[in-house]
């Protein structure tokens, strides 16, 4: 009967051994199913994922592309017309946000939806719309940066360090 | 002297086997299109429910689940001895309030997804043992509540792997009582929590399957059955690839399944859901439990089947600490008597 659990507790108890597992199932036990279940696991659909991202990525960035040309035609320079380009579709990816689409977008689209500023608009206005349940001090407040924090803060934290080795090494 | 209800190592068996008297579901929107939508009591058409908050929305679909499954069996809230619920939230706040509702004497269960199946064994061994009369057992789950605790805010964008499963929305209840009309249940086989190293909240099929492949096997030794004695055998919340495991590995200790192996949350959604491998929560037993089962008990197309309520005893901290996650099985033998 292989396949049976014992308590790790059998034979001699020892109490107070830090590092101990806690686990009773042997490291053997536990390679072979993480074996099994390689096998098992299907495998992601990469290329078609890939696409899908390409895709959908490409068609915000040409989104992007003809706003831009809009703004230009309207006599804006092109500074300002990139920082109008960019506030056009972060409150479109917020109004998509809003009524429910913009989440379908990024399910099919992964990376495609995620990594334009778009996505960055998607991972804010989220978080405002669930936690405004739990108030606008500790729900709204606390929690508008739970997804766009962390990237934020690695954000800042690598251009720190790329600032600090170009002053050095330039 | 050993325990006289204990048969074997983890499986209580009951002298006289309590009646499942009255069951009810309610489920949400998405689970109202699926296969079994005929099976459940009411379909909620907004997830909502009417309410401002994802959470009074699941609350009112316990509280509608319990008035549904009293009202069925023309019981009132005093005739109940003891109400048993939970659910996945943190510190299961819908069955509290539920059970604030229902003004019955209350004892909250948390055994994540297999909460069900905790609650119709304990429920079981209250009335066996004489300590009730009438129990009443519910869970739920809703996947905006669900989603929002344990993954992201649910309009957030992101792609899930195809080992993800879909929080189910719904509640289910029971009503177990000594005597009565209605399928009774006979044994119980409590799992032990299980942890095969596995760690991927995004893949929690394969956290269950050795929890629920061992409670499984358990349940055949202790009470040296075989699998052809059951109708079927249906598990929680594994999924397509966590059946697919606990299929492999009760192969392997020896007993074959196949045939009458089958598992709520594959059951529950048809395949243009898009939800991957297939339905989780409490509510996916629940609901499937209370409402496709027991008719099949009932119309006499099944006789008897174990079901195992399958969960992942995991919480967002534990999994952010690198904890690897235990899963557990609670198994309970359902049978139409007649």
């Amino acid at each position: 009967m292989s396949f049976l659990y014992k308590s790790t507790f059998s034979g001699k108890i020892k109490v107070g051994v830090t590092g101990m597992s806690n686990i009773a199932v042997s490291e053997r036990q536990k390679k072979e199913y993480a074996q099994t279940v390689k096998q098992v696991k299907p495998k992601p659909r990469l290329w078609r994922n890939v696409f899908w991202a390409f895709v959908t990525g490409g068609l915000i960035c040409l989104a992007g592309q003809v706003i831009l040309g809009f703004f230009r035609t309207q006599g804006l320079e092109v500074n300002a017309a990139g920082a109008a380009t960019s506030a056009t579709l972060v409150f479109l990816a917020a109004f998509l946000t809003g009524i429910g689409i913009y989440d379908e977008i990024s399910r099919f689209g992964g990376a495609g939806g995620i990594v334009p500023i778009t996505g960055f608009a998607n991972s804010m206005v989220s978080p405002a719309m669930e936690y405004r349940s739990e108030g606008m001090v500790f729900g709204v407040g606390a929690k508008l940066f739970t997804i766009a924090g962390p990237v934020l803060v690695w954000g800042i934290v690598t251009a720190w360090v790329a600032g600090v080795l170009y002053y050095f090494f330039r | 002297m050993a325990a006289p209800k204990k048969n074997g190592m983890q499986t209580v068996w009951f002298q006289n086997p309590p009646v499942i008297i009255s069951t009810a579901s309610v489920v949400g929107p998405r689970e109202g299109e699926g296969p079994l939508a005929k099976t459940f009591d009411h379909v909620i058409n907004d997830p909502y429910y009417g309410e401002n908050t994802w959470e009074k929305a699941e609350q009112r679909m316990m509280n509608d689940a319990v008035k549904k499954a009293l009202q069925k069996a023309s019981l009132q809230e005093k005739d109940i001895d003891f109400m048993l619920a939970g659910d996945l939230l943190d510190q299961i706040m819908v069955s509290n309030i539920a059970a604030r509702t229902a003004a019955m004497p209350y004892l909250g269960l948390y055994g994540a997804c297999s909460t069900m199946y905790e609650g119709l064994a304990l429920g079981a061994m209250l009335v066996d043992g004489g300590f009730a009369d009438k129990v009443l057992v519910g869970a739920s789950s809703h996947y905006n509540t669900a989603e929002r605790q344990f993954r992201f805010p649910t309009e957030m964008g992101t792609q899930r792997p195809m080992t993800a499963q879909w929080t189910v929305t719904g509640a289910g209840v029971a009503i177990l009582a000594r005597e009565g009309t209605g399928p009774v249940i006979t044994h119980a086989t409590i799992g032990k929590a299980i942890d095969m190293g596995q760690s991927d909240a995004q893949d929690m099929g394969a956290t269950m399957a050795p929890a629920a492949a061992d409670t499984i096997t358990r349940h055949f030794l202790d009470t040296a059955r075989s699998p052809d004695y059951y109708d079927m055998v249906v598990t929680g919340d594994l999924g397509v690839y966590g059946k697919r495991l606990a299929e492999l590995l009760i192969k392997k200790s020896g007993y074959d399944l196949s045939g009458r192996f089958t598992d709520c949350g594959i059951l529950i959604y048809n395949k243009a859901h898009d939800v991957h491998a297939g339905g989780s929560g409490c509510g996916c037993s629940a609901v499937v439990t209370c409402g496709y089962l027991m008719g099949q008990l009932k119309s006499g197309s099944c006789k008897r089947f174990i079901g195992v309520g399958t969960g992942a005893l995991l919480s967002p901290c534990s999994v952010q600490q690198g904890e690897t996650i235990p899963g557990i099985g609670h198994a309970v033998v359902i049978e139409a008597r007649g």
